[in-house]
């Protein structure tokens, strides 16, 4: 077989295959790593690459914010590192914002990829460390030299030799130092397994090298997403959208051209950047909008280089989602979570009736610390973070999702297992009613959560939200969702950003945003409004106000029951 | 209550009656109690359920402290509604058939495959109905675990393909992987994720929608791919005759000349393979633009690669090396794909049972009658209490034990003791096993050897210094089954003569060739071969390609081994 050209089959074999190799890679990360972050929620990304550095494969396993940092970085490494001195066993590192994943947590491991004596391409994997010292996972850095240990592309790994002077230093500057050390092993057995099941590949398939399958798989992606963009109606769409920022609103805009088979996102008269670390590097940005174009237009096209050639995101430097080093960047999730949404904004004008309305966004991430300091000492010393989600926008023929991440995909936190590694108590964890913004279909609903220490001890929160100033709007007549809301049991309200004291005694009440409705909520079957009452998502009052839709006591039985 | 179970928050009786009279007023016919950390304390479970009995609901209750008593409140509470969802209809069910049987003079006790691979008593299943979930599937790996210890294999891969799914099942030292995970009707077909979780005790294995029905389909991107649609039994393939014109992974066997159209279903169901021709032709050939036989092949490559590429991930999660496994396959389609999916799996040996057509069923008459009782302690090994664990593991002693002794009070039962356990602050518990009888201070250093022993095995390598902590514990009781008979290896060699040859496509020489068809009721113990063959039976047929030698064991097994 060696040497005869694949047929159309056998290529269609082989790129499956490839995706299941980088997929293997994804998921013994998943099962090794320490951070709860990347187990729980697959923050975390595996590739194939060709010799050139064009991404061939990307795992399915993943959060969006991977999609287009991974499918670039590879580039950086090669202008680093000369291939003609690499090495079958060496293997590079690099936490760079703009040539990794967006902050410093992300680290990136490239590994050259050798068959038969001959490099053939490279394997890539990414996942998020707990913690690289400098102020903690947080916004509150005035530079990225503030947010942690910054590592420049170097070897870690030198013919099979781990830099075990690079490992002490790591060590030194992370508050979880084994955490970190078990990733970064976990990162480097990922790696290696896909170096070496794609070696093992071409054996079994019979072929040297992976430069005719690499020039399949870009072109034919390419070509269809070229299709799919064609089917849209050529145009110009603008969209802009106010949201909370850290000190002041940010107008995140967006113009967005669709022409020959091929979708630009410019986002030119966007915000500048932040004081504080909600700066996107552009990969990051470009990574979220692109997710959005994906999801919305070639959902089925597997990611690499060819499937998002087609879609450019472009922005001016200094805006907040173009920031240049060493600005802070350590939460560029909170914006970049909120892109999707501009990219819907311009895609709704293009394609009516195929997005959703806005909805939530940002994961309602709470990292809380306490028993560190001040009146907090002598109590139980703990880090935890909680995560928990809004509702997503109502999709044009169905209601949104309740507490359910969009974009991202992360699972909720369970108060059961906060309360056994914490010294928390949940008071109370349920849907909020009248979240949803009403609409023909309703916006998916936020959550009530209520919690203290169940030491009577003060705890630190570290805030990095949105969409507390600026809910997530409607769509065709449908309604705003709910606002979220951080509010303390003395009426105290706390900011959306930065680090603010539960103090001892006190309950902190959070409120997650709902998502918006869309179409007329007159437009609503009554009969759905009667179940939503029923089932206590929207109450009698509500119904009445935003529905037009008297409910008799009697028909509310069950919720009233219920209560 | 708290996470160590004291109570926070009295139960308010007086809004009791209020909902006893919301079950009245609904006519709701079963009810599911669930409350948090009810696993440390079910006091307040039982209080809301002897009140509800009190005021004379006459509902079906279950209580999330007895279904699922274990940490992790959305998992326990999904599994607390499911049981209480199926339970009604499973109680009429079962007592009907109870009485039935009983009337036409079965007077044998009955009993019910569960999903964990054991049998269980007709109380118990009406009590914990959400336990039968998936049994049938975990009767075939019975099967191969049974066959697996009297043919002395201690590394086995089961692979039961039928009509619409595949499934694969790994099986060491005669033990089936065993989970706690389960999820039932996925949304999004096979999609992880996407069905509603449930912990019970399951035989873990993957199930792929990968099956002689299969409908293959060439996608946008000009992709051939195979289901997960599947045209079922009825229209059924196209060569069924019956209406169905899509092509199937069954139609491709048939142009290939694996299977025997006069012959198919011992000949009752003549085969229409000009049907066949033209679905697959239609389907996958024109829009591939290739010829139809090869279009075939295609299908059965690409089929046999999906589930491939399933198998390989399940085996990295498992930290198996699936090339040091042999493999037994049944069900109907299983013999005529193993050996090919081997061959992509870098599998040495196959067996193909007697009767494989109907593995699972065989499994249940060969199952014991096993109880596990999982219940969630927390403890870290640093701070390990033996009297707390004694506590449990009694506790679930007791519970496990009488159940099964129920079955038949004079059986010798057996009790099998592990622990769930993880490094503090991971996500993934592992089950290890824990030492029978009353538990010291001293066995901290087993249970950790056992714990690294484990996790070295899955994840090849431990970390040192970094504490250990338990969740749950888990008892299983089980009859002690009569000891098996090992099967000689020792038969002499004896020719075979084929009843025919065939036309048939070689992968290996991509082309059709003429290969010896074996009538396998026909070959006596002893009886050799080589590939390429076919080995035809009632049921079923094994393709045997030219990487493959066989023989007929002393009790009937087909014994394939890599030449």
């Amino acid at each position: 077989m060696t040497g005869t050209p694949l047929s159309e089959i056998e290529k269609q074999i082989l790129w499956n295959r490839l995706i299941a190799i980088v997929e293997e890679q994804a998921q013994t990360l998943m099962r090794t790593a320490f951070n709860p972050i990347v187990r729980e929620s697959g923050d975390l990304s595996a590739g194939l690459f060709d010799l050139q550095g064009r991404m061939i494969a990307q795992a399915v396993t993943g959060t969006p914010g991977h999609v287009n940092t991974m499918a670039e970085s590879v580039r950086y490494f090669l202008e680093a590192f000369s291939p003609d001195d690499m090495h079958p066993e060496d293997i590079y590192l690099t936490n760079d914002p703009w040539k990794a994943a967006g902050h410093l947590n992300d680290f990136m491991l490239v590994r050259p990829c050798f068959h038969k004596g001959k490099l053939i391409g490279y394997t890539s994997c990414t996942s998020h460390l707990a913690d690289l010292g400098g102020l903690g996972f947080g916004p509150d850095g005035s530079d990225v030299l503030d947010e942690g240990l910054f590592v420049p592309i170097l070897k870690l790994v030198d013919a099979g030799k781990l830099d075990q002077t690079f490992m002490t230093l790591l060590k030194a500057n992370s508050r979880v130092p084994i955490e970190v050390e078990g990733d970064t092993y976990a990162l480097i057995a990922c790696v290696e397994c896909g170096s070496r099941r794609t070696s093992e590949c071409l054996d079994d398939i019979g072929i040297d090298d992976l430069e005719d399958i690499a020039d399949y798989i870009i072109d034919t992606s390419r070509s269809r997403t070229n299709d799919l963009v064609r089917a849209l109606p050529d145009g110009v769409y603008d969209n802009q959208m106010r949201v909370d920022g850290y000190d002041e609103p940010l107008d995140l805009v967006a113009r967005m051209t669709i022409a020959d088979g091929e979708i630009t996102v410019d986002f030119t008269g966007t915000s500048g950047l932040s004081r504080k670390g909600i700066n996107c590097p552009l990969n990051y940005a470009s990574a979220y909008s692109c997710f959005a174009l994906k999801c919305a237009v070639a959902p089925d096209i597997p990611n690499n280089e060819g499937s998002l050639q087609p879609l450019r995101i472009q922005a001016p430097e200094n805006t907040i989602v173009n920031a240049q080093y060493p600005v802070p960047v350590a939460m560029r999730h909170v914006v970049g979570q909120l892109l999707p949404d501009v990219v819907f904004g311009c895609l709704h004008q293009a394609i009516p009736g195929r997005v959703p309305a806005e909805g939530a966004c940002c994961l309602w991430d709470l990292p809380l610390r306490g028993g560190y300091s001040g009146d907090g000492l002598g109590k139980t010393k703990f880090a935890t973070e909680l995560v928990h989600n809004g509702g997503t926008g109502a999709r044009p023929t169905k209601d949104g999702f309740s507490a359910t991440a969009f974009p991202s995909g992360v699972m909720g936190s369970l108060v059961e297992i906060t309360e056994s590694v914490s010294p928390l108590i949940i008071w109370k964890r349920e849907l909020r009613p009248d979240s949803g913004g009403p609409g023909k279909y309703r916006g998916g609903l936020g959550q009530i959560l209520e919690l203290s220490s169940s030491e009577d001890a003060p705890i630190s929160l570290f805030a990095a939200l949105d969409r507390i100033n600026h809910p997530p709007r409607g769509r065709e007549g449908g309604h705003a969702g709910a606002a979220g809301v951080l509010q303390l049991s003395n009426g105290d309200r706390f900011h959306p950003k930065g680090e603010q004291i539960i103090p001892a005694g006190e309950r902190l009440t959070v409120l997650t945003p709902g998502g918006a409705g869309y179409g007329a909520p007159e437009e609503r079957h009554p009969q759905d409004v009667l179940r939503d009452v029923q089932t206590g998502l929207v109450s009698v009052e509500a119904a009445e106000r935003d529905y037009g839709v008297t409910i008799t006591s009697a028909d509310a039985r069950m919720s009233e029951g219920a209560k | 209550m708290d996470v160590h179970g004291n109570v926070l928050i009295p139960l308010d009786h007086d809004s009791l009656q209020d909902l006893a009279d919301v079950i009245a007023a609904q006519n709701i016919s079963a009810v599911a109690i669930g409350l948090l950390h009810a696993y440390a304390n079910p006091a307040h479970e039982r209080a809301i359920r002897d009140a509800l009995l009190a005021s004379g609901c006459t509902v079906e209750i279950t209580l999330s402290s007895d279904v699922c008593p274990e940490v992790r409140e959305y998992e326990r509470i999904m599994t607390t509604v499911c049981n209480a969802y199926v339970q009604p209809l499973m109680a009429r069910y079962l007592r009907a058939l109870e009485t039935t049987l009983a009337d036409n003079g079965y007077s044998c006790p009955l009993y019910l495959m569960t999903s964990g691979g054991g049998m269980t008593t007709l109380e118990s299943a009406i009590r914990y109905p959400i336990r039968l979930v998936e049994s049938g599937p975990s009767g075939g790996a019975v099967l191969a675990s049974r066959l697996a210890e009297r043919l002395q294999e201690q590394r086995v891969v089961s692979f039961d393909m039928g009509g619409t799914t595949a499934k694969i099942c790994l099986i060491q030292d005669y033990q089936p992987q065993t989970a706690r995970n389960f999820e039932i009707a996925r949304a999004a077909r096979f999609q992880k994720g996407s069905g509603m979780p449930v912990r019970i005790p399951v035989i873990e294995m993957i199930e792929i929608g990968a099956g002689g029905g299969s409908i293959a389909h060439v996608d946008g991107m000009g992709q051939l791919r195979i289901g997960p649609e599947s045209a079922g039994s009825v229209p059924g393939a196209a060569c069924y005759g019956k209406g169905g014109t899509k092509p199937t992974v069954t139609d491709a066997n048939l142009l290939l000349g694996r299977i025997n159209p006069s012959t198919f279903a011992e000949g009752k169901m003549p085969l229409d393979v000009p049907a066949a021709e033209t679905a697959i032709a239609a389907d996958v050939a024109a829009p591939l633009a290739v010829s139809g036989l090869e279009a075939a092949f295609g299908v059965t490559e690409m089929v046999e690669e999906n589930m491939a590429n399933a198998a390989r991930i399940h085996s990295v999660e498992h930290g198996a090396d699936l090339s040091t496994f042999t493999m037994i396959a049944f069900g109907g389609g299983g013999p005529l794909h193993a050996v090919r999916l081997a061959e992509k799996l870098g599998v040495q040996k196959v067996i193909v049972p007697a009767n494989s057509g109907v593995g699972s069923a065989v499994g249940f008459l060969q199952a014991p009658v096993a109880y596990e009782v999982v219940r969630s302690r927390y403890m870290t090994l640093d701070q390990f209490d033996p009297d707390a664990a004694n506590q449990v593991i009694g506790a679930i002693s007791d519970e496990a034990h009488s159940i099964v002794s129920g079955s038949d009070p004079n059986a010798e039962i057996s009790l099998t003791c592990t622990a769930y356990m993880r490094y503090v602050g991971q996500g993934h518990e592992i089950q290890v096993p824990i030492p029978a009888g009353t538990l010291t201070a001293q066995d901290t250093a087993t249970i950790k050897a056992s714990y690294e022993a484990a996790y070295g095995c899955l994840y090849g390598r431990t970390i040192p210094q970094r504490d250990i902590e338990i969740l749950s514990w888990s008892m299983v009781a089980a009859t002690v089954l009569p000891a098996l008979d090992i099967i000689p290896n020792d038969t002499p060699a004896k020719g075979c003569d084929p009843i025919e040859t065939r036309t048939v496509f070689v992968p290996s020489q991509k082309a059709q060739t003429d290969i010896p068809v074996y009538w396998r009721p026909d070959m006596p113990a002893g009886a050799e071969f080589t590939g390429p063959a076919l080995v035809a039976e009632p049921q079923t047929t094994t393709f045997v390609t030219d990487g493959f030698k066989g023989r007929i064991d002393a009790d009937a097994n087909l014994i394939l081994e890599r030449i």
